[in-house]
């Protein structure tokens, strides 16, 4: 038997409302397969099973709020007897008792519970396992209502049918607070402990401008590409390239990251902001990108971001331009070493050779973590960034 | 719902694209129709891109993205996707 705990779902959570199961006892589990989601201050989450087995026992009833580290569920796992005595659970899932065990077998033995043969069909058909459904027949038999009941109960929605969230016990203004004070502990922590360095470089993006009208042109609205999967690609790609802007600072030491997961930083409307993963980034084509980035806004606003998308950015980009702000400079998100920072496109005077002519540009911006890299490297890696823009088709 | 043989009345078009822009910002109140969308609403490109499939979707009306940069209040929008609709 082995206890899964509540994960910790980013560096910054510290406990988890269960929202609902998506397991139920008697289920066998694939290892990464979401057997819950939890509500944290920044988004219903999926939890993964790092393990595999047979649920024999859910630990937690939905509503109930969690520290990190407090079992979730009990799995069998590999060796052992599912049939085996097994622990009582501290809390059945729910009154239906899907979670529960039966009266005989809370004693211990490996007695099966009677059946009823239609309860026994029906019960197959939902995949549910007798074993956990706790009987009111005659003599504790499971009768059919028990089955429809704890199939209604656990009913962890099976593949192709449509998602069921919970509504989150908190209401928005709760959640809007409890962001708020997430953003404020994180920010003061990265603050605190990353000795910023900035740099900022005006950069022409006619270029990329203009092979974004040109890609658009033909294409209907559900196909349009925006300046931001560009600027999305162009980071990528260079924080590949470059060592040192692409991991995370921890326990005295930088560790480039395999995988360019670029955080891009979300503005909820009603106040907040997230920083939701694409991840894989500098791995995808634009239009791949796109799709992607526009999927993460709309979900990040849903509240319904993964796991992996919250926690392993590995970079993170800042687009103010839409604010029509000229330049940001942000806080590197820890344990990340670099924030790339985009403004709005204006056209400003630009020389060309001898002249000056009116070009679009924005302004590129870098804060970096100085433990890590130097201006010089921070430089080297803005002007890759901007040479990517200068030639979109490559990208 | 895409095309009708006359085109929308202006007023029911209005109303259905507010009730478009509520979707994407749903705190909306009251829109004046000659005021600069993208400030009003607050609509950030994916936000403004999000209307713009919305109304091809409900409207049967693709604008054409050289065309989009112009339609700057719910005014152009509406005179833009108005005789548009007819069959």
């Amino acid at each position: 038997m082995i206890d899964v705990p509540l994960p910790s779902l980013g560096a910054d959570m510290d406990e988890g409302t269960l929202l609902e199961w998506r397991v139920g006892v008697g289920d066998t589990v694939r290892r990464g397969q979401v057997v819950a989601v939890v509500d944290t201050t920044k988004s219903a989450l999926d939890v993964e099973s790092w393990q595999e087995g047979t649920v024999v026992a859910l630990l937690a009833k939905p509503g109930e709020t969690l520290p990190v580290g407090q079992p979730l569920l009990r799995l069998a796992i590999a060796g052992d007897s599912v049939d085996a005595p097994r622990a009582p659970a501290p809390a059945p899932a729910s009154a239906a008792g899907a979670a529960g065990t039966n009266g005989a077998e809370a004693e211990g033995g490996p007695i099966r519970a009677r059946v009823a043969p239609g309860a026994r069909r029906r019960a197959t058909e939902l995949g549910i396992d007798t074993a956990g459904v706790a009987g009111t027949g005659p003599g504790g038999a499971v009768t059919l209502d028990d089955v429809e009941r704890a199939a209604a109960a656990a009913s962890p929605p099976r593949a192709g049918a449509p998602e069921l969230r919970a509504t989150p016990p908190v209401t928005a203004e709760a959640r809007g607070a409890a962001l708020r004070r997430t953003i404020a502990a994180a920010m003061s922590r990265a603050k605190r402990e990353i000795p910023h360095y900035y740099l900022g470089e005006l950069v022409a993006v006619g270029p990329a401008l203009d092979w974004l009208a040109e890609r658009n042109a033909a294409r209907p609205v559900a196909a349009r590409l925006l300046l931001a999967a560009v600027y999305l690609k162009a980071v990528a790609l260079a924080a590949r390239d470059h060592e040192g802007f692409n991991g995370a600072f921890v326990e005295g030491e930088f560790r480039r990251a395999p995988a360019v997961n670029v955080g891009v930083a979300v503005t909820l409307r009603g106040g907040g902001l997230l920083a939701p993963a694409v991840l894989e980034a500098d791995t995808k084509p634009v239009d791949q990108l796109m799709a992607e980035l526009k999927d993460l806004v709309a979900r990040a606003r849903g509240g319904t971001l993964s796991r992996r998308e919250l926690a392993e950015a590995t970079i993170t980009v800042t687009n103010l331009g839409e604010a029509s702000v000229a330049q940001v400079y942000g806080i590197v998100y820890a344990p990340q070493v670099a924030l790339v920072g985009i403004g709005g496109v204006a056209r400003r005077p630009w020389v060309v050779g001898d002249r000056v002519q009116p070009e679009p540009t924005a302004w590129l911006t870098l804060s970096a973590d100085h433990r890590v890299t130097d201006g010089h490297a921070g430089a080297r890696f803005l002007a890759a960034i901007a040479a990517r823009l200068s030639d979109p088709a490559r990208l | 719902m895409s095309a009708s043989s006359q085109p929308l009345d202006e007023r029911a078009l209005q109303d259905g694209l507010v009730e478009l822009l509520r979707r994407i910002a749903p705190e909306l109140e009251a829109l004046d129709p000659g005021a600069p969308l993208r400030e009003a609403v607050d609509l950030d490109s994916m936000d403004f891109l999000n209307f713009l499939a919305a109304i091809a979707q409900r409207y049967g009306v693709e604008i054409p993205d050289a065309d989009a940069g112009s339609l700057l209040t719910l005014r152009d929008v509406v005179a833009y996707v108005a005789p548009r609709t007819a069959g």
